[in-house]
């Protein structure tokens, strides 16, 4: 070992007599610049912490902070529940909770809420027993629904400032490389997770698998990272999917997905190196089957699809059909492997995804997309968070960001569900402005929003049953009746953040 | 040019589906007051058919109901109700003979009176399910000016012949002599369910041998067969472009006084054009195959 204080005085009989420029000092000794004063000795372990506990304790965790996560295990998840157990049983109180989305299986919380752990949400849905208890007044500030490209926003501008991220990894090594496409429990892209790496203060990983260095490929690099513990779950990759990557045999979502193939065929942008995005709904992934037959039998081919990605997407990839995946989300275990294993499968966080703030996101250059909604009224604004009680049980997603940015934001919905009515006169939430919605397919059949009488032209002239939203509302009440509305008090449990951060509308306690 | 080429069934009790079928646009929709209908559910079944005929939704759709035997408790009852409610057309199940479909006839007559609705306006058609029916298919199909056609119904025939379900050999004596009856009568034939929906490939191998034997269409269980079925209908693209150029052949021949043209040194005679005319009747109709 070199002796810190002969090299200083070496230099300093070197810089003797030299006047620095303000604010630059001499050469202080090699160990100066280094954050953690042990890590000569220990410096390739240095990140590693033995359990849960000391990565919180040396994350500087404190009361009233915020820590957030990523939900790319969606219904498998099982690093938000183990993180905030921990948490609670240490005695945090009033944090914030930055979930990238929260899913049925996080119903744990409630007890967090009720005990003071929690204070505050941010995320982009709910589902289940927690959404359900949030929407009665569970919380005492009202939560946070984001779009994913809004929630980046809303880190950049200040407002939702990370203290600690605890981001779930399939494999990390020591030093913090990491990613999530190798290990045993796989959830394909890390693309929220590099969100929070590249923003929290303080970056914790928190692996199943820590393998030899240098993990490659690294979604989250080690110069990001500040922690890595290994635990025993983070996540179970077979409840990603649910239901997503089936081929359904619903009727009524297929005629739903076929006319949909029909709006993309006569849209005006069915042309060669076109680029799409489905969701992970039934009628989204049968419509990509229908796309197979007409990009077939007309010659074309996908430039690029985009988002969250499906086995559906993947088989077309495969057969050549589309050049390129950009993947923010891996819907199931196939589109997982596609992006391990193939090169043109392209992981992207979701800053580039669709962060409006961003220097260019991808969702700005989609052509068509495919979104759901559990409403859609008369000027064809979208609810996709809250059910016919008025209780949340959905998510913002990326509805709204791709909404804005595609060239043909495509609605499909079944016109009645059970016996609700999803067009409707007035959404209960306004999560997407009708605006920017292009095309709502029902079974019922094709409403072109006013805005894109050009659409309308083109697909009428394709004889597709093309009419207005009115006259699909009507045809709805005439076969439910006029639903009753749902009785609100004034309290707000809920304000859905427009991608810019504003404040698009809010949601109200239900009665009990 | 009317087609009648696909006849989805629906159990008459299942409400959701009565409230949702009309979306998949088959030619017929027909409700079902008979065997998919439990007997606890007969008269709820028949409610709801009541209703649903009267529904604004199927006003532009061609509606069919499957009554019970006249000879059963709930027949005349059905009858009652659904000519009331302005069906366009009663099936008559298990019909044996000429008789069958005449008592029919009076009963609806009567009904149409007493309701006010425009006598004979309710039409009828019969379906053949036994070796009794197969033998008088041609008396049956010329019994009455209401009927629009008679069907083929396959269970229930093949029990009465003592055999089963197979690759269609034992189908085909009953498939010719039906469908020679309804052409006999001038009406439409149809041909039996295909029960297993989940089989597109078999599908549509039977499709294709009833197609080519002359049937109008046929009777369905599942929505998704409907695309397949007219799909597997609808003339091809070089059939119109063929029917396209005998048609013009002929109108040139016609302007020049020849009474027989040929095309590409093909004789076209009468038959050829009106065959060409149907191929572009049914092709406006129904659009090309894809």
């Amino acid at each position: 070992m070199i002796e810190d204080t002969i090299v200083t005085e070496n230099v300093k009989s070197r810089l003797a007599g030299v006047l620095l420029p303000p604010g630059i000092g001499p050469f202080g000794g090699i160990t100066a610049p280094v954050s953690d004063p042990a890590a000569r000795t220990r410096r390739n372990g240095r990140k590693l912490c033995g359990d849960l506990d000391e990565a919180i304790r040396r994350s500087g965790l404190k009361n009233g902070m915020t820590v957030s996560f990523h939900h790319a295990f969606r219904e498998g998840d099982k690093t938000i529940n183990t993180v905030m157990e921990r948490l609670a049983v240490l005695g945090f109180r009033d944090l914030t909770l930055a979930a990238s989305s929260l899913l049925s299986c996080n119903a744990p919380l409630i007890e967090h809420i009720r005990s003071g752990v929690i204070r505050k949400i941010y995320t982009s849905g709910m589902r289940g027993k927690l959404a359900e208890a949030i929407s009665h007044g569970l919380m005492a500030e009202p939560i946070h629904i984001h779009s994913h490209g809004g929630r980046v926003h809303l880190m950049d501008c200040g407002e939702l400032a990370v203290d600690v991220a605890f981001l779930g990894v399939s494999t990390a090594d020591e030093f913090g490389n990491a990613n999530g496409v190798s290990g045993r429990s796989h959830c394909g892209s890390l693309g929220y997770a590099m969100v929070d790496a590249a923003r929290a203060a303080q970056v914790v990983l928190i692996t199943e698998e820590i393998v030899a260095f240098p993990n490659a490929p690294a979604s989250i690099r080690q110069d990001q990272v500040d922690l890595v513990v290994a635990i025993g779950e983070i996540g179970d990759p077979s409840k990603i999917a649910v239901g997503a990557a089936r081929m359904t045999s619903n009727p009524r979502e297929l005629l739903i997905a076929r006319l949909a193939a029909d709006v993309i065929e006569h849209s005006g942008w069915f042309e060669d190196g076109f680029s799409l995005q489905t969701g992970s709904g039934a009628s989204a992934t049968a419509t990509t089957r229908f796309l197979e037959t007409r990009m077939v039998r007309k010659g074309i081919k996908a430039g690029f699809a985009l988002g969250g990605i499906t086995g559906g997407i993947v088989e077309l990839h495969q057969k050549g059909l589309i050049g390129k995946i950009f993947d923010t989300q891996s819907f199931d275990a196939v589109a997982a492997e596609s992006l391990r294993t193939v090169a043109t499968h392209y992981e992207i966080s979701t800053n580039s995804y669709a962060n409006p703030s961003s220097k260019g996101a991808y969702c700005d250059r989609v052509d068509l997309v495919i979104l759901s909604a559990l409403e859609i009224d008369l000027d064809f604004n979208v609810n996709v968070i809250t059910g016919s009680d008025g209780v949340m049980r959905g998510a913002s997603g990326g509805h709204s960001d791709v909404a804005a940015g595609a060239n043909l934001p495509i609605v499909v919905a079944p016109l009645i569900r059970s016996r609700i009515p999803t067009v409707v006169r007035r959404v209960t939430t306004v999560v997407t402005p009708g605006d920017t919605i292009g095309v709502l397919v029902t079974d019922h059949g094709i409403a072109v929003n006013p805005n894109r009488p050009e659409i309308a032209a083109r697909l009428k002239a394709a004889g597709l049953p093309v009419t207005t939203i009115e006259d699909l509302y009507q045809r709805a009440i005439a076969l439910t009746g006029e639903p009753e509305p749902i009785a609100f008090q004034d309290r707000i449990v809920g304000l859905i953040r427009y991608r810019d951060g504003s404040v698009i509308d809010v949601v109200r306690q239900v009665k009990a | 040019m009317k087609l009648r080429r696909s006849m989805l069934f629906l159990p008459g009790s299942n409400a959701a589906m009565l409230s949702t079928a009309f979306v998949f646009r088959p030619d017929s929709i027909m409700f079902d007051l008979e065997d998919a209908v439990s007997l606890r559910e007969k008269d709820a079944a028949r409610i709801l058919v009541f209703h649903a005929l009267q529904m604004p939704v199927y006003r532009d759709i061609e509606t069919v109901v499957r009554i019970n035997p006249l000879s059963s408790p709930f027949g005349l009852t059905d009858l009652e109700a659904v000519v009331r409610a302005g069906v366009d057309v009663v099936r008559l199940p298990k019909t044996d003979s000429a008789d069958d479909v005449r008592a029919l006839e009076r009963e609806v007559e009567r009904i149409e009176r007493d309701c006010g609705r425009a006598v004979g306006s309710t039409r009828l058609m019969a379906a053949i399910e036994s070796a009794s029916g197969v033998v008088n298919a041609v008396a049956i199909a010329t019994a009455s000016p209401r009927l629009i056609g008679i069907a083929l119904a396959g269970f229930d025939y093949v029990m009465d012949m003592q055999t089963e379900r197979g690759d269609g050999t034992e189908l085909f004596y009953a498939r010719c002599a039906v469908l020679h009856a309804a052409r006999y009568a001038r009406i439409d034939a149809f041909d039996v369910v295909y029960a297993d929906v989940n089989n597109d490939a078999g599908f549509l191998q039977e499709v294709e041998l009833i197609k080519r034997l002359g049937f109008n269409g046929k009777s369905l269980i599942n929505p998704r067969q409907i695309d397949l079925l007219h799909n597997a209908f609808a003339p091809s693209q070089e059939e119109v472009d063929y029917s396209h150029r005998v048609v013009a052949a002929a109108e040139q021949g016609e302007r020049q006084g020849l009474g027989v043209v040929s095309l590409s040194g093909k004789m076209i005679d009468a038959p050829v054009i009106e065959h060409a005319r149907v191929v572009l009747r049914r092709a406006e109709a129904s659009g090309v195959r894809k």
